[in-house]
């Protein structure tokens, strides 16, 4: 079972000094670790960005392919390890623009995993340009005129769409962070962890200090019910479109939106995955009779 | 003619200039290193007010060029710009823009593809491209890089031809490197690319066309690709008269294939792209040490131009080519087996060697290039040739 000092590489991180990046590796690596996760029960896939570069800093079994395809690479890894933990760190730009439409499917096929999205509103890597959650109208080098399009809402796409587990969260609260990665990780069924990640480099408007303005615990919500999907969704629209105002006009909420405990996973509707793949070749069928059927 | 200006910029300042000058109607795009800056300044022109092109950033590169398919049906002059990893991804509209004949022009930031990642250059992301049946053209420095993209809007044009064309620059070596470039004033530009009436636009209410009708069994899909053949072939006139006139108008000199000390050479080394200037370095100095060596820059590689290098390469002693990409399993990389396929027909027969060199962007030291002039001479002077390909300065 790794320690926190044993989920890290030689290699140090290097992400800008400040990055929110650095508060999700703390939390995913303490998090491994108090749930005591040993090293070959899970593993880790990446998508293309600054939370990709995760793949150098992280000592884990991982796999690192292209922008936007970590849903699809981890769904095969899912299907023939089904023993594994699998999680997945993408960005925004990653798994909400590049590689939407694999996060629908995910969500609708329900596979047991726990996709983390780096969410600083912004194409990182790249510098700087607008992602597809940038704010509308935001000015960036590549929308020097300002963005046009309204940003994709991810928890509400992912509650509408029938997710089994949707939680947005902040690197800034590294304390609540690991509450939601653990609730995330242990639940039955794919996980949407949308997380505000300041990109303190080039998103000079969504920083720490304006979250921290506006960021409230949906747990203090009084008798809000995370089994509600319809309360979830108007929770995941009250809030979405206002990002842009003022801190006493409008309040992110972070936290649990949606949580349903004993839902249909994509496993639970292919008995043979009920073990990993290479168990099934522990039997090797007698096939002697089949072969002379046919001559053989 | 034209009032040129000469400028210090990066291969992307002007590929930039260069299409802003074209005035597309629309581009459509997607960020990666190292093309992205060509986008942002284009953008930044936009937002000005400097060119006034629809620009849409889009949500991947396979998006961008279906917009841009869906723009050039429409009839409007549509560029983007890529690299890499989002040239592979647009690998199917490629050849729907080809297939459809539809004059897109597109830049290439020449760089690796994964696995495993890496941004730097080599020529593996446009070699995979070579058979989708775009003409590429390749630059050497900056200011071929400003040149081609000019020409490029000419030749898709040109209505014996009407093919997508990209224009194709190395990843951080000409794309970020600021160099010394002269560019033409825009009247002279505008004037140089003219009008675009397209062909066999949508949205044309007298004559309804549909793009991309069933060409299966028993319907045209083969006469469909004969077409194709016979355009890429007539663009190859079209080509050289293009880049006749531009030189003509800009002073600099334009040829399918460039040629150095080729007069006399008795050993040549065949390159394309960014090492070209190296390797003249290089034949340089080894010219004034009195070795006959020559060089055979490639600037059009789609067509490619075969008679030219045959005739080229004809009577010498030893040739190298040298591949910044692979051809897993082939005999040798993209421009070896063209080269050498090219040379078939010739009477003598020259040995043909093929280096590897410069993938992911590994250093090209001048010593590495000097080493492949000894190995040349060598063999001209009766050492056998290496059986198979090179991998040079590889650890
Ligand atoms: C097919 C493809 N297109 C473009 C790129 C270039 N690219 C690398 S990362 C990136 C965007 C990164 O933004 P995001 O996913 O939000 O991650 P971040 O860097 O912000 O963590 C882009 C466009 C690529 N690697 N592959
Ligand atoms: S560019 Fe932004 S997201 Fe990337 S490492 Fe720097 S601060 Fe973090
Ligand atoms: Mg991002």
């Amino acid at each position: 079972m790794p320690t926190v000092a044993e989920l890290e590489r030689a290699m140090k991180p290097t992400w800008c000094p400040g990055c929110g990046n650095f508060g999700m590796y703390r939390a995913l690596k303490e998090t491994i670790e108090e749930l005591g996760l040993s090293a070959e029960e899970f593993a880790m896939v990446w998508g293309i960005g600054c939370h990709g570069n995760g793949a150098d800093f992280y000592n884990v079994q991982g796999f690192h392919g292209l922008h936007g395809r970590a849903l699809p690479v981890a769904t095969g890894i899912a299907i023939t390890r089904p023993d594994l933990k699998v999680i997945v760190e993408m960005g925004d730009g990653d798994g909400y623009g590049i590689g939407g439409n694999h996060f629908i499917h995910s969500v609708r096929r329900n596979i047991d995993m726990t996709a983390i999205f780096h969410n600083n509103q912004i194409y990182g890597l790249t510098t700087g340009q607008a992602s597809p959650t940038s704010d509308q109208f935001m000015k960036t080098p590549s929308t020097p005129g300002g963005v046009v399009e309204e940003p994709v809402n991810p928890v509400g796409v992912s509650v509408a769409q029938g997710a089994t587990f949707v939680a947005r969260g902040f690197a800034g609260d590294i304390p609540h962070l690991k509450e939601l990665y653990k609730r995330a990780i242990l639940h039955e069924g794919f996980s949407v962890l949308d997380i505000y990640q300041p990109c303190v480099t080039w998103n000079k408007f969504n920083t720490f200090s304006w979250f921290r303005d506006r960021v409230y615990k949906i747990e203090d919500l009084p008798d809000y019910d995370p089994t509600d999907r319809t309360k979830a969704f108007d929770l995941s629209m009250s809030t979405f479109h206002e990002l842009t105002c003022a801190p006493d006009e409008c309040k992110i909420p972070i936290g649990v939106f949606f949580e349903e405990p004993d839902s249909f996973t994509y496993q639970d509707g292919l008995p043979q995955l009920d073990r990993p793949m290479w168990k099934h070749a522990e039997k090797p069928r007698n096939i002697s009779a089949t072969m002379a059927k046919y001559g053989g | 003619m034209p009032t040129q200006k000469t400028i210090a910029a990066t291969g992307n300042t002007v590929v930039a200039e260069a299409m802003r000058q074209c005035a597309p109607d629309v581009m459509a795009a997607y960020p990666i290193t190292p093309q992205t800056t060509i986008v942002e300044e284009f953008a930044a022109f936009v937002a000005k007010g400097r060119v006034h092109t629809e620009y849409i950033t889009v949500e991947s590169e396979h998006s961008a060029m279906s917009a841009c398919v869906g723009a050039s049906a429409a009839g409007a002059r549509v560029m983007t710009a890529t690299s890499s990893q989002g040239l592979a991804l647009m690998w199917e509209e490629l050849h729907i823009a080809a297939g459809m004949r539809l004059p897109i022009v597109m830049a290439n930031a020449n760089r690796a593809l994964s696995a495993p990642i890496n941004i730097h250059c080599d020529h593996g992301d446009i070699m995979g491209a070579r058979d989708t049946g775009w003409i590429a053209l390749f630059a050497e420095t900056a200011q071929e890089a400003y040149d081609n993209t000019i020409m490029s809007v000419r030749i898709a044009e040109n209505e014996s031809v009407l093919l997508p064309v990209m224009s194709c620059l190395d990843g951080f070596i000409t794309t970020h490197s600021i160099d010394r470039v002269q560019v033409m004033d825009d009247e002279s530009v505008a004037g140089f690319v003219g009008e675009y009436t397209p062909a066999n636009a949508l949205l044309d209410l007298e004559n309804p066309v549909t793009h991309g009708s069933f060409a299966g069994l028993g319907g045209p899909y083969f006469e469909f690709k004969k077409a194709q053949r016979e355009a890429i072939e007539r663009s190859r006139k079209v080509i050289n008269d293009v880049g006749a006139e531009f030189s003509e108008l800009s002073g600099r000199p334009f040829g399918m294939i460039e040629t150095w000390g080729m007069e006399d050479a008795e050993v040549a080394i065949v390159v394309i792209g960014s090492t070209a200037g190296n390797v003249r370095h290089v034949a340089r100095g080894l010219r004034d040490a009195g070795a006959k060596v020559g060089v055979v820059k490639v600037r059009c590689f789609r067509p490619f131009p075969f008679a030219e290098i045959a005739e080229a390469l004809a009577g010498l002693k030893a040739v190298a080519v040298l591949d910044r990409a692979e051809s897993f399993g082939a005999e040798g990389g993209p421009l070896f087996l063209e080269v050498r396929s090219a040379l078939y027909d010739n009477a003598e027969r020259v040995p043909v060697i093929d280096y590897i060199y410069g993938l992911g962007g590994s250093d090209v030291k001048l010593e590495l290039i000097e080493s492949v002039y000894k190995d040349l001479s060598d063999i001209a002077a009766g050492v056998e040739a290496p059986a198979g390909l090179v991998y040079l300065g590889s650890r």
